[in-house]
């Protein structure tokens, strides 16, 4: 009987009840009295010179309030990168200055330089394209190889060149030489790591209000992490203290990574709110999210595997140039490093790895984390590249997976991370169970009679979520502690607030996170809400990103709520004359061992605040805990996917047939949601797999900027999908046992669609031994042509 | 400015309106009805979807005047007269068909629509009708399964291992 209640319990979500609605709060949805619209000038050309601009007649169009440049933000702060990475010979990355409007130039096509605030939008946007304005167009940088090149076009004049770092990660060079001096085998691939815009549905808003009353500030933004917001804007860019700065994030419609980031659209509304003493709001249209939402991926690689006699795998090597766009989003030059390198071990106990990338300025929107950041990087190429070296030494590719598998835990790889758990023969096991193997070649010969080809692709995956702890993030050049929090505040009737720092944005947290409390408490889920968004009202936390939310947060949480237990049992000693060490509780109740004494939690509760019969001098009233967690390690999920497609010969076009997904998550607190997020990530890992890609020209002209010319999944492009998360092996260092599922389906599914392809075209006859992606029908089809 | 009338979730509304103004503008900053939602610019992400005389619209591609005398439904006038979720509404929460809600509204305008016009859809003519609709949360997978649901059809089968 599955249950229904608590930890394990696939409740429905109530969250669902406002957004079916149309009762959802999203930042749009807000308005407030004095309103005042923001339209931005946005840099038409990917590199050039601001000769002048001239705002007089847009200042003089009806409704205009002000109009403010590059120039009103001399002497303020740009926007910050939140982690500094040190190259291989000890050096500093390069940090070029982000203004938050641009100054002397613009450097990618979206750059904001100019800002109209009017009393409509209407009236905002129209004096935007009333400014006269001189950009004098330079000659842009894109290729990330063209970029490096010997007196190559400089994205920024004061940097020596584009490159931002140049890093080397892992085992000593001499036994990543004397792995590939001593192999005999070496299999190498290069290949393209798309890049893609994370498209989440609502775009960003920011809505900037000033209360001179108090000297108080207010951001309403489409945010991950208010805190984390506030501490940039406030602390870095405009110089307001955090006590006069309130960052809300209420309903926000999708993140995937790129809602994590401190934008310039968020301190600009903020800083125009003081400066015109009215409240300023922008609203991105989808045209300005493509060209201003931080993009992701952009890795080009070459990658390189060295194999023994027997198959083993006793070498990595890997180079990667990795784009960060024209500057330096908050968390990007973390993503190529510390969220890829460290993850090259993948599944596999290969003895020797090597990890070496150049980080790169292009005159492009920048580049940082998008769901799975780094992870789906890395794993995307050590599957294919695995794929490929069977299929060269002529051995079944799950097999020489199973062979090289890590089987003994804890594991520490090369790449400085100690895996906890796992079991990756139990999640290979199943995942061909669930895939009906045996009966694959039947498939594909009654694919082949109605002359289409069919392949099966498999991968193995390993990441790490919950970024931690955070003296050692410290170490590796984190700006930020990588904790969370939570308040967990029982009134006195019994029911419950818990202030959290993790924000959710579609992970069901007002559902799953009760479920826990209720658990631990023994009450009903009803009595327990979840508060979360907003600055004011909850602890300092990180927010939710890396798939963190449960494993951090929810562990700041179940501490805080051991704290009210302890709490409540020295009430409920109190009031049942009983040693505090006999106090039991049990499905809501405080029993003495033993007896039929008890007192029910409201009892308790009412005591705390009511405290007329109450310990005085030993406890204080009120019944009220915080906790901050700093996780001791990653958690690390994993898992194995298979995906089985059709291709048509004649025309390239692909078509996915069916994909499967074995998951080790640990122990799961709502499987409804789990499945939920997996089903999320596996449509952008096929998306970014078949169909999505953010191109830009050789002049650094985006031609991908709306949904006409940037393919999104739809539902045609996915089958149902089958997932599964019985082979649990739970976290071992927090108190909930879990990893994290918000990525795993986007970093585990992107090799499985592109190995299912190749072995279809290789079983087919052709020799292919690899496609980028995306694998439109005119990439599959040239590749088959050879 | 003109005068629009017209009938919104079984009121009648009057309001002055420019020429220009979109039916999502109107809904949203008129009528303060901040379900329908805006998540592109080129009439392809389908997060406004409504129904104007019986037919699904996407509102951002409609002027508010053109709607004059018309009878307008939007996500606000989904539930059932006595407040409860509408059979649609309630297959997608039994079913986990959204996650950050954003595109559920067009997504539930839409279904509703489908589920008018062909009371018993396959799964392929749920992926085919949703072609104008994007989701970015859920993969589909259970926006399909609740619609299917919604029409009465087992979905205790689908994707089981
Ligand atoms: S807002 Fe995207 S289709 Fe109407
Ligand atoms: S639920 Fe988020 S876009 Fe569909």
């Amino acid at each position: 009987m599955p249950k229904d209640h608590g930890i394990g319990a696939a409740q429905k979500r109530r969250e669902d009840v406002r957004f079916l609605t149309g009762a959802g709060q999203y930042t749009d949805d807000i308005s407030v009295y004095g309103q005042t619209y923001c339209a931005f000038l946005r840099s038409d050309v990917a590199h050039g010179t601001i000769k002048s601009i001239d705002t007089s007649d847009a200042e003089a169009m009806p409704g205009v309030l002000r109009i403010f440049t590059g120039k009103d933000f001399e002497g303020i702060g740009g926007l910050p990168c939140g982690w500094q990475v040190t190259d291989k010979h000890g050096e500093p990355m390069k940090e070029p200055g982000h203004p938050v409007l641009a100054q002397g130039k613009v450097r990618h096509v979206g750059d904001p330089f100019a800002a109209v605030i009017a009393e409509t939008l209407e009236e905002a946007r129209d004096a935007a394209e009333a400014i006269v304005y001189d950009i004098e167009e330079l000659p842009a940088v894109v290729n990330m190889k063209a970029a490096l090149e010997e007196g190559a076009v400089k994205v920024h004049d004061d940097l020596s060149d584009n490159l931002c770092y140049d890093w080397q990660f892992g085992s000593d060079q001499a036994d990543v030489d004397k792995a590939f001096a001593e192999a005999a085998h070496v299999t190498t691939l290069e290949l393209v790591n798309n890049r893609l815009v994370a498209n989440p549905m609502e775009p960003r808003v920011a809505l900037g209000e000033y209360n001179r009353a108090n000297d108080e500030s207010t951001l309403y933004t489409t945010s991950q992490n208010p805190h984390v917001i506030r501490l940039l804007m406030g602390a870095f860019v405009l110089g307001i203290p955090e006590h006069k700065l309130r960052v809300v994030a209420p309903d926000v419609g999708g993140g995937f990574g790129t809602k994590i980031f401190h934008y310039a659209e968020e301190a600009f509304v903020t800083f125009a709110s003081r400066q015109l003493n009215r409240p300023v709001k922008w609203t991105s249209t989808r045209s300005e999210a493509f060209m201003s939402d931080a993009h992701g991926r952009d890795h080009v690689t070459k990658i390189e595997l060295a194999l023994d006699a027997e198959n083993n795998f006793t070498g990595l090597r890997t180079d990667t140039l990795a784009n960060m766009g024209a500057y330096l989003s908050t968390f990007s030059s973390s993503i190529p490093t510390w969220l890829h390198g460290t993850l090259m071990a993948g599944n596999y106990k290969t003895p020797a790895i090597q990890v070496n990338v150049k980080a790169v300025f292009t005159n492009t929107v920048p580049v940082d984390a998008y769901r799975g950041a780094g992870r789906p990087e890395a794993t995307f190429q050590l599957e294919r590249l695995v794929d490929k070296a069977a299929r060269e030494l002529g051995v079944d590719p799950i097999a020489l997976r199973r062979q090289n598998f890590i089987d003994s835990f804890p594991y520490a790889t090369p790449v400085a991370v100690e895996y906890d758990t796992g079991d990756y023969v139990a999640t290979m096991d199943k995942l061909e169970e669930m895939i009906d193997r045996q009966g694959f070649e039947a498939r594909r010969e009654e694919s082949r009679k109605r002359g289409k080809l069919r392949g099966l692709g498999v991968n193995c995956y390993i990441e790490a979520c919950g970024i931690a702890p955070s003296n050692l993030v410290g170490q590796l050049g984190a700006r930020a502690g990588l904790y969370d929090a939570a308040t967990v505040r029982v009134n006195a009737t019994g029911s419950i607030s818990v202030m959290v720092g993790a924000h959710s944005h579609g992970q069901g947290h007002e559902t799953a996170f009760p479920q826990v409390v209720a658990e631990m408490l023994g009450i009903d889920e009803s009595m327990i809400d979840i508060v979360h968004g907003d600055t004011s009202k909850i602890p300092f936390g990180m927010g939710t990103y890396g798939s963190r939310s449960l494993a951090v947060c929810g562990s700041a949480m179940v501490r805080a709520t051991e704290k009210i237990i302890n709490k409540a049992k020295k009430i409920a000693s109190h009031l049942l004359e009983a040693a505090e060490a006999d106090i039991e509780l049990k499905d809501g109740q405080f029993t003495v061992a033993g007896t039929d004494k008890s007192v029910a939690w409201g009892d308790v509760t009412l005591a705390a605040y009511v405290p007329h019969n109450y310990p005085l001098e030993e406890i204080e009233p009120g019944l009220e805990e915080t906790a901050f967690y700093d996780p001791s390690n990653f958690t690390y999920p994993s898992g194995a996917y298979a995906c089985e497609v059709e291709v048509d010969p004649e025309t390239g076009r692909v078509e996915i047939l069916s994909f499967a997904a074995a998951d080790d998550f640990g122990n799961v607190v709502n499987p409804m949601i789990v499945e939920g997020q997996v089903h999320g990530g596996i449509a952008q890992g096929i998306g970014q797999a078949m169909l999505e890609n953010c191109v830009y020209d050789e002049n650094g002209q985006l031609l991908s900027a709306s949904y006409m010319d940037y393919a999104m999944p739809r539902a045609e492009d996915v089958p149902f999908f089958q997932v599964d998360h019985s082979c649990a092996t739970p976290c071992t260092h927090n108190p909930l046992g879990v990893k994290g599922c918000g990525e795993a389906g986007a970093i585990g599914s992107p090799p499985a669609v592109v190995n299912a392809v190749l072995d279809a075209l290789n079983a087919g006859g052709m020799t292919v031994d690899h496609i980028d992606m995306p694998l439109s029908p005119h990439r599959v089809w040239k590749a088959m042509q050879g | 400015m003109t005068k629009v009338t017209m009938t919104v979730n079984g009121k009648a509304v009057s309001k002055e309106v420019s020429g220009n103004t979109l039916m999502t503008e109107f809904l949203r900053d008129a009528l303060h009805l901040t379900g329908t939602h805006v998540g592109c610019d080129t009439s392809q992400c389908g997060a406004c979807v409504i129904h104007v005389d019986g037919k699904s619209v996407k509102a951002c591609t409609m002027f508010a005047a053109e709607a004059e005398g018309a009878e307008v439904v939007t996500i606000e006038g989904m539930a059932n007269p006595d407040g409860s979720l509408s059979v649609i509404q309630q297959a997608f929460q039994d079913h986990h068909g959204l996650q950050c809600g954003f595109c559920t509204p067009g997504m539930v305008m839409t279904a509703a629509k489908l589920l008018e016009e062909n009371p018993s859809p396959s799964e392929h003519e749920i992926r085919d009708y949703l072609e104008g609709n994007i989701c970015r949360c859920t993969g589909y997978h259970n926006i399909v399964k609740a619609i299917m649901a919604a029409s009465g059809q087992d979905v205790s089968g689908i994707a089981a291992e």
